[in-house]
């Protein structure tokens, strides 16, 4: 009842004022994040509010964790992870060195990992039949390939498991969702370091123009959407006339659609089919030079299309260059549609699947206001009394990698070196950059959960209490240690406390206490010691309860 | 999907812990209901890669073929070298490797359609196989595969959610593919082996206690389903069906999962949907002719389906097996042996409604002014008329227009 009557306390203070609330959030918030406004209005108990933060700012707690964000203060912790800057990153760099492959362009990884496709190229133009070192040297190229795609798989699941800096790995996760690229496509895995390295991180948590531009301009997304080879009609006047070198296939759309469908103004942002073929007009002659050999973006004014444009109401002068598809990206940026697309997926990503529209307004306020800084959205939405409210409370499904991650994450694991964790994230239904279409995985949790996908959740956790995943150990958790010698009751105390963040239904705390069937009835009361400490530990991370956070 | 387990777990969250008696009860009923529903199976087969249909469906008849493909071409059926294509009716051959097929064909059992595939001009494996799974050539958005579809719009009543089997649609894959992506219960399974919980059996029954208790939602839904389908498939136990009638299916994956697919139709838990892919058709470099890496791809292929027809014996009246792939390759071969990207391929149905001793398709012609951007074979049918052909014929679906939103070429294609 009292709940109530503040819930509703809480929509007459929102209907009074109006628009005016969210620049009052927007005041305090920027004075001090540990003096957030509508604290008193948070339904979550203090206890709740740090495993909720550890949960949705982080990717779940390890040990320790609660106690750190208890005794610094959540607000204070919020404040922390929005500046990455500001925490040590150097040993979670000091992980991902041994991958060298990271840190290289492009233009070397294809030096020293050729491509299966070049060789045969390059064989073919020399004789047509291919020696049996040819063969050899074939496969070698592709077990190196596949190679350069599981480091990449690896270091992002590390990174995820040990940086203290959580919320930007969260942010690298949520943008490289939305803007997704697939690595099964050509070259493309060649263009995923650099393309995490310099388009996606540095801008996280920065202004949504500049990700956008660095997208835009990345080999990687104008390969994956084939913007790479859209070329001006062969009707309309190039800037540049000169004879095409090569084939020349006209204009291609990919890019143009789906700049607008998916990476900012949504599928119901007001666009026309005229805005996408005069979209993908503006972005002709952005392309990737030689795409399998060097792979750096250039601006080809011979492919560019001359006319003028017309997008989205505005009009692009005849005769300019780059400078069109610059124009492009502000329009888009700037536009209500844009703000509200991306403040309903980041409200979605952190409160809840059904996105409380009063928020998803405000979050689209700020996103305007500030000129499309993340940051300051973020801000806007952990400030918020929604992220804090009852009904967001464990209200999101984890993805399969959430779930890996928060799983090792619990058991204190030390990061897997091996493309055995990746894998597995890829069998519980999430190969990293392995979604096939440009509309990534799904932010919405019943996407998740089918038949077959529960079974191999189960199996996943009772592998991680059962040390088959590299790096996770329950003898090399200090709480497992001390727990694995006491009586079983304090176990399940232990496991409850550290693995489910002391959330246990009754019924699930019965289940773990009994050694039995607990649908045998009491004959089987046997069994009672027929299994020990792991047993507990996998049976937590197969429950119901950690599949949410 | 969400609707459904809200009503299965409605009436689980009455049950607490001592929920023995329901809980028999529904593993009873889960068992006795698909008998009662014995009905039609599709099994769908993804070539991917692009398979070279002009070497597996061979126009012996058109010389342009063989001016095309000096070196790798399947020669005219009784050729010297004894390796020339198995003659089907006097134009058309099956390539050598696909010798356990030609009793099919004779039986009227196996329908090819040649010049079939996507209209989109797309020649990325990715974008193609996209196009085919999602069954909406040139969109991209489209958030769900067209064999979901008819999953979805099947089972709309209440009861019949109820009814289903959770073995309604399985592919045998890590992840659930394309083709059966959406809202409609589906599952992925490396092989049945697989499919079953990694612990003790004490454990086993205190996570399903865990499922089985609590709140009421997807999660406790999808669970118990997961147990319901786990239990079922233990005590139809498929993998007791050893292959009958003397099969003999290879022991490649391909084959094994045919192998499964068969134990799961004769174990009769409720599959209507079967789907498999096998790889290793892009073929740039040194496809061979009648033999070579082509020709041991295809042999295991025919091989595998040979072995499922023979196994599956009279169940074959209610079974039919499709194939297919993203896109043809490129009519002229290339200087390394091998083939490019293309346009138009082939495919096969089979079963015992085909409409048999036919190549089914106009053959486009291979000369040069006949050609798909003057390189591939062009194509004439479009895929969505053959799948809404055998989806709406054998399995009964009535609005094949929603399973190809946008597709106005009905399902003409006159295979069944």
């Amino acid at each position: 009842m009292r709940h109530i009557a503040r819930l509703a306390a809480a929509l007459l203070v929102l209907m009074a004022c109006g628009t005016a609330h969210s620049s009052t959030v927007r005041l305090t918030t920027a004075s001090s994040a540990g003096d957030v406004a509508g604290r008193e209005l948070r339904e979550q108990t203090a206890d709740e509010q740090v495993k909720h933060v550890l949960n949705r700012l982080a990717f779940g707690a390890r040990p320790g964790d609660a106690e750190r964000v208890r005794e610094m203060g959540v607000d204070r912790w919020i404040a922390m992870q929005l500046s990455p800057a500001s925490i040590d990153g150097r040993s979670t760099e000091r992980f991902v060195a041994r991958f060298p492959a990271l840190a290289m362009s492009p233009e070397q990884l294809l030096a020293e990992y050729p491509q299966r496709q070049q060789l045969v190229r390059e064989s073919r133009a020399q004789k047509s039949d291919l020696t049996a070192s040819d063969s050899m040297r074939l496969k070698e190229a592709g077990r190196l390939s596949r190679q350069l795609l599981t480091e990449l798989q690896t270091a992002k699941v590390a990174r995820a498991v040990i940086s203290d800096r959580q919320l930007e790995e969260v942010m690298v996760d949520f943008w490289e969702n939305h803007f997704t690229v697939f690595a099964g496509k050509g070259p493309e895995r060649y263009f995923l370091g650099e393309y995490e390295r310099e388009s996606i991180r540095p801008h996280a948590l920065g202004k949504f123009r500049d990700l956008l531009g660095a997208v835009a301009k990345s080999p990687a997304m104008l390969y994956y959407l084939d913007n790479w080879e859209s070329t001006v009609d062969s009707a309309r006047p190039a800037l540049v006339s000169r004879a095409p070198r090569g084939k020349s296939r006209g204009l291609n759309e990919n890019y143009g659609r789906e700049l607008l469908e998916l990476h900012t103004l949504g599928v119901d942002g007001g666009y026309t089919q005229a805005d996408v073929v005069n979209v993908a007009r503006a972005f002709t002659g952005w392309t990737v030079e030689k795409p399998r050999q060097n792979g750096t973006f250039v601006f080809r004014p011979a492919m560019h299309d001359a006319g003028e444009k017309i997008v989205l109401g505005h009009t692009l002068p005849a005769g300019r260059g780059i400078e069109d598809g610059e124009a492009v990206l502000d329009i888009v940026s700037r536009s209500p549609a844009t703000a509200h697309f991306i403040a309903a997926k980041l409200v979605r990503r952190f409160v809840s699947d059904s996105a409380p529209p009063a928020l998803v307004d405000r979050v689209a306020g700020t996103f305007a206001r500030s000129g499309g800084d993340i940051r300051e959205c973020l801000r806007t939405i952990f400030a918020s009394q929604e992220f804090f409210s009852r009904a967001a409370y464990k209200a999101k499904v984890k993805s399969p990698f959430e779930l890996v991650v928060s799983a090792l994450r619990a058991v204190s694991a030390q990061p897997d070196s091996t493309p055995r964790t990746a894998q597995m994230v890829a069998r519980l239904g999430e190969p990293l950059y392995g979604h096939l279409a440009p509309n990534g995985y799904p932010e919405r949790g019943d996407a998740w959960i089918n038949t077959g996908a529960i079974l191999q959740r189960i199996n996943f956790g009772l592998a991680v209490a059962a040390g088959r995943v590299p790096g996770a150990s329950l003898a090399n958790w200090p709480d497992g240690r001390e727990l694995a010698a006491q009586p079983r009751e304090a176990q399940v105390d232990g496991v409850i406390r550290t693995i489910l963040a002391g959330e246990a239904s009754p019924d699930t705390r019965k289940v773990l206490e009994l050694g039995v069937n607990p649908m045998a009835g009491d004959s089987a009361a046997a069994n009672a010691k027929s299994d020990g400490f792991a047993n507990i530990v996998g049976l937590a991370l197969g429950a119901p309860e950690f599949q949410r956070r | 999907m969400q609707r459904r387990v809200f009503l299965k777990s409605g009436a689980l969250a009455l049950v607490t812990m001592g929920l023995s008696p329901s809980f028999l009860r529904r593993a009873v009923y889960a068992q006795a209901l698909p008998r009662a529903q014995k009905g039609k199976v599709l099994i769908c087969l993804f070539q991917r890669g692009a398979a070279d249909a002009l070497n597996i469906v061979v126009p012996h008849g058109d010389p342009n073929y063989y001016a095309l493909r000096p070196s790798i071409a399947i020669a005219r059926p009784g050729d010297a070298s004894g390796a020339g294509a198995i003659d089907l009716d006097g134009f058309f051959g099956l390539h050598p490797a696909l010798s356990t097929l030609k009793p099919l064909w004779d039986r009227g059992l196996l329908a090819p359609v040649h010049a079939v595939g996507s209209p989109s001009a797309t020649r990325s494996h990715f974008d193609a196989q996209d196009f085919m799974e999602s069954g909406t050539p040139d969109v991209k958005g489209t958030p769900d595969g067209w064999l979901n579809r008819f999953l979805a719009a099947k089972g709309t009543c209440a009861e019949c959610e109820l009814r289903e089997s959770p073995f309604r649609a399985v592919a045998f894959a890590a992840q659930t593919p394309r083709i059966l992506e959406g809202p409609a219960p589906t599952i992925a399974m490396s092989s049945l082996d697989d499919f079953t919980i990694r612990a003790t059996g004490t454990d086993v029954q205190r996570l399903e206690a865990l499922y089985r208790t609590g709140s009421a939602d997807l999660i406790h839904g999808a669970g118990t389903e997961t147990f319901d389908a786990v239990r079922m498939l233990k005590s139809a136990n498929p993998q007791k069906y050893a292959a009958e009638h003397g099969a003999e299916y290879p022991r490649s994956p391909f084959g094994q999962s045919l192998r499964q697919i068969a134990q799961l139709v004769k174990s009769d838990v409720g599959l209507e949907i079967a789907f498999a892919d096998v790889g290793g058709w892009d073929t740039h470099v040194n496809q061979g002719g009648a033999t070579g890496q082509l020709a041991n791809r295809l042999a295991d292929f025919s091989q595998s389906i040979a072995a499922l027809v023979t196994d599956l014996g009279d169940r074959m009246d209610d079974v039919m097996i499709m194939t297919m792939s993203e896109f043809g390759r490129m009519a002229k071969q290339n200087g390394n042996g091998g083939t490019d990207h293309g346009h138009a391929g082939a495919l096969f149905v089979i079963g015992g409604a085909v409409q048999g001793h036919k190549v089914h398709g106009r053959w486009p012609g291979l000369a040069p002014e006949q050609l798909n951007e003057g390189r591939d074979l062009a194509l004439t049918t479009d895929f969505r008329a053959v799948f809404a052909d055998v989806v709406g014929k054998h399995l009964g679906a009535t609005r094949t227009d929603s399973l190809f939103p946008g597709f106005t070429g009905g399902a003409a294609a006159g295979v069944l």
